[in-house]
């Protein structure tokens, strides 16, 4: 079953996504759903609200779990191992597989605990290598010049843009191998947008990125190979300069040229 | 242009009617406070916390009285404080939807309106008759279990506050679940939680009843756990009622120390609370 998929080349890939239904209690939200991750790509998630395409975010860390009555039904293969199996260790797979989310989330502590707090976790460092460590993730989220001076500041004490940033270093800081992005942007202003997109431009070197977007223009811009989905469904899945020129689904091509969602 | 000036009227006699209550509400309020500090402060020295409880018609203090009140009530939210944050750790972050929840907080509800004479009969017949004689750690534990369900309270109400992408994002991070409540959650509700344990301790430093019953009363000063403790509701429900002016004196020195106490502790909760939300 590859449905919709009409990417054919032989790239690595990082996550691939098979036959994949998701449930809310009783109601199915994801319907079958094939997709590839490649290895140091970016793939956009694009299609109208309630799509599912957070959803499918959500079953990549499986951060459903979190709630009762959410299941997944289907085939998730990370590196070639099936992280929907109930064996697998939730935390370490979270550790691979970090998240930024819609709105800015700092934790309630200062800037500096916010990113030695996750390292902290998997490892035991002598202060002075800590101290690079969270260093080394400020810069990695091009927020290091801006918040260098106050380190222990409150982490809330931010601006929108930089705490999304700082977000981004928190996730970068414990070494992941694949970042999914929930419309990082939704709640920014067009400049930390602007610094947000560079960032996940420089993070594919090292990592493997999914990102759900409403707007299109970001998918265009930041995105490798595009996923556009409607109603639970996948409804094509191509390499982002071929989905937004050449659409082969008529309903792909409805959606990116605004004839709805 | 006659509309315009029936609401007018509606308006006014609406919102007189709305000062005149509140100016009822906190009048009485108002006179209780005034009645306290013209009666308790003119008995107020240095003697009053410095020296023990004196035989009728003699001058003394509420040294003893003062003590008691301290050790008992520190007691009993040393004892009620974790059992409460841990209930309602478990109420909103593992057991949210789950039937225990449900019933664990009907029952914690009703026993918040508890009247506390019956929680004194209660601890009485399980600590005090068993033990033989009445004794502090009995008044310890009587407000300890009025400390509870103050605690379970507060503690379900604001972890629920906590924004869910919090604790997502913590989770995201790898974090066991326990972590993410320790070191997020508990952070992120922290002024709240400890408003509750002040609010649970304003609430019981001026219970009488439940101490009547297991504490009792004690004329010496006394640190031991095992024996009759003295305290400040039950000496002033003992002085007030008697036919001596001094005690009498005591009595309404007593109840000014208390209402004050509590009074700052309410403030100092406030504060904490709303320096925690306009964060």
């Amino acid at each position: 079953m590859t449905s919709g998929v009409t990417v054919k080349n032989e790239l690595p890939t990082k996550i691939a996504v098979n036959n994949l239904q998701f449930f809310y209690g009783d109601q199915l939200a994801l319907r079958n759903v094939n997709l590839p991750l490649y290895t140091n790509k970016v793939t956009a998630l694009i299609g109208p609200s309630g799509c599912g395409k957070s959803t499918f975010l959500r079953v990549l860390n499986r951060m459903y779990d979190l709630y009762p009555h959410q299941r997944a039904e289907g085939e998730v293969l990370l590196d070639g191992r099936n992280i929907l199996d109930p064996q697998q260790d939730l935390n370490l797979l979270r550790a691979r597989v970090g998240m930024v989310f819609q709105k800015p989330t700092p934790f309630p502590m200062s800037i500096y605990d916010n990113i030695a707090f996750g390292i902290r976790l998997y490892e035991k460092l002598p202060k002075s290598e800590l101290d690079g460590r969270v260093e080394t993730a400020l810069r990695g989220a091009g927020i290091w010049d801006e918040v260098q001076g106050k380190l222990h500041a409150s982490g809330l004490s931010l601006s929108g843009g930089q705490q999304q940033r700082l977000c981004i270093a928190r996730t970068v800081a414990i070494h992941p191998e694949v970042i999914l992005f929930d419309e990082p942007c939704s709640a920014l202003d067009p400049i930390s947008t602007a610094k947000v997109e560079e960032l996940i431009d420089e993070l594919k070197e090292n990592y493997t990125i999914a990102i759900v977007t409403h707007n299109m223009q970001q998918a265009a811009r930041v995105s490798e190979y595009a996923a556009f989905m409607y109603l639970g469904e996948l409804v094509e899945f191509a390499t982002t300069t071929q989905l937004f020129t050449l659409p082969e689904n008529p309903r792909t091509q409805n959606y990116i040229t605004g004839r709805f969602g | 242009m006659a509309v315009y000036t029936s609401r007018r009227r509606s308006n006014a006699i609406w919102l007189s009617l709305c000062y005149a209550s509140a100016a009822f509400g906190l009048g009485w309020l108002v006179i209780i406070l005034a009645t306290l500090l013209w009666r308790g402060a003119g008995g107020l020295s240095l003697a009053v916390f410095t020296q023990m409880t004196p035989p009728p018609d003699q001058s003394g203090g509420l040294l003893n009285a003062i003590a008691g009140s301290l050790i008992m009530t520190g007691l009993g939210v040393a004892i009620g404080t974790p059992l409460g944050v841990f209930a309602g750790t478990y109420m909103a972050e593992y057991g949210r939807h789950t039937k225990l929840t449900f019933v664990v907080r009907f029952i914690n509800d009703i026993l918040l309106s508890a009247p506390s004479i019956v929680i004194g009969l209660f601890v009485y017949e399980v600590m005090v008759t068993r033990m033989g004689h009445f004794s502090g750690i009995a008044g310890a534990v009587a407000l300890a279990v009025i400390v509870v369900p103050v605690v379970v309270r507060t503690t379900e109400d604001m972890l629920l506050l906590v924004p869910a992408p919090l604790r997502e994002a913590a989770s995201a991070l790898g974090l066991p679940r326990s972590t993410v409540i320790r070191k997020v959650a508990y952070r992120a509700a922290r002024a709240g939680l400890i408003t509750g344990v002040l609010l649970a301790v304003a609430r019981v430093s001026g219970e009488t009843a439940p101490l009547l019953f297991t504490a009792l009363n004690n004329q010496f000063f006394s640190t031991d756990l095992n024996a009759p403790m003295a305290s400040l509701p039950a000496i002033i429900f003992q002085f007030a009622m008697s036919p001596y002016k001094a005690w009498q004196s005591l009595a309404w020195s007593g109840a000014l120390i208390i209402t004050f106490a509590v009074l700052a502790l309410s403030i100092f909760a406030r504060v904490l609370g709303s320096k925690g939300s306009s964060r």
